[in-house]
């Protein structure tokens, strides 16, 4: 079953972002949002997930987080598809200033640029940043 | 709290989870079934590995609908349906299987 965006047929589906900002280690914030996308994945809404600032690193290829006795919960990204997330977002201007590129990336991703990312928020029902 | 298998001493919490996921064996799911008297057939060992294998590659426990849709797509419809799967473990794949695997509780499994 996937959550496709409808937004005329179903006023009770919300357009949910969750956006990431912060590294992924260091800090509980980028494992507990994954956590909360996936539970949201249950209720069927319409979620959106965008990485910018150093929250791009969240989805960096190559992590060995066992260094700080942590899981490598980046594997778990990889799992969203099969919870049906499938609209995933990286800011063109946070992925190029840490010089990264799409290769770099865990997961497929629909990159864009920070003004466009701006219309879309505006677009949200809810936005969620951490 | 612990399972003792084979003179090894193995923890749980208070519903039966492994507290170290990495203590678990083969013959520590026999130990945990036979907790939950649930006896394993082939079906359930199925069951068991291909929930190893998805937390080996994704880092979690799948909620119920992934874990039909995944068995489904590996194994065809006739396995991969909540009927088969609660035949199988009567309280549930996520409260019974992902426990018997050695896997924490699914995410947003309260």
């Amino acid at each position: 079953m996937s959550v496709e965006s409808d937004n005329s047929a179903e006023p009770k589906v919300k357009r949910f972002m969750y956006v990431n900002r912060k590294a992924p280690h260091g800090t509980v914030y980028a494992l507990e949002v994954l956590e909360m996308v996936l539970i949201s994945a249950m209720f069927e809404q319409d979620v959106h997930l965008t990485f910018l600032d150093d929250g791009v690193f969240q989805i960096k290829k190559g992590q060995n987080p066992s260094v700080l006795e942590m899981k490598d919960f980046s594997k778990t990204y990889r799992a969203l598809d099969g919870y049906g997330i499938e609209k995933v977002f990286v800011e063109k201007e946070s992925m190029e200033e840490r010089g990264l590129s799409q290769d770099d990336l865990i997961i497929p991703v629909e990159i864009i640029g920070r003004e466009e990312l701006g219309a879309l928020m505006e677009s949200m029902d809810v936005v969620l940043s951490a | 709290m612990s399972y003792q298998v084979g003179g090894k001493t193995v923890e749980h919490d208070e519903e039966g989870y492994l507290v170290d996921i990495g203590q678990w064996s083969e013959d520590v799911a026999v130990m945990i079934a036979e907790a939950e008297k649930l006896p394993l057939s082939s079906e359930h060992w199925e069951v068991i590995h291909f929930l190893r294998e998805y937390y080996t590659e994704y880092q979690i426990a799948p909620a119920i609908r992934v874990l039909t849709k995944a068995l489904t797509k590996k194994m065809g419809e006739a396995k991969g349906n909540n009927k088969y799967l609660y035949e199988l473990f009567p309280y549930g794949p996520a409260k019974q299987a992902c426990k018997i695997a050695g896997l924490p509780k699914p995410t947003g499994c309260v």
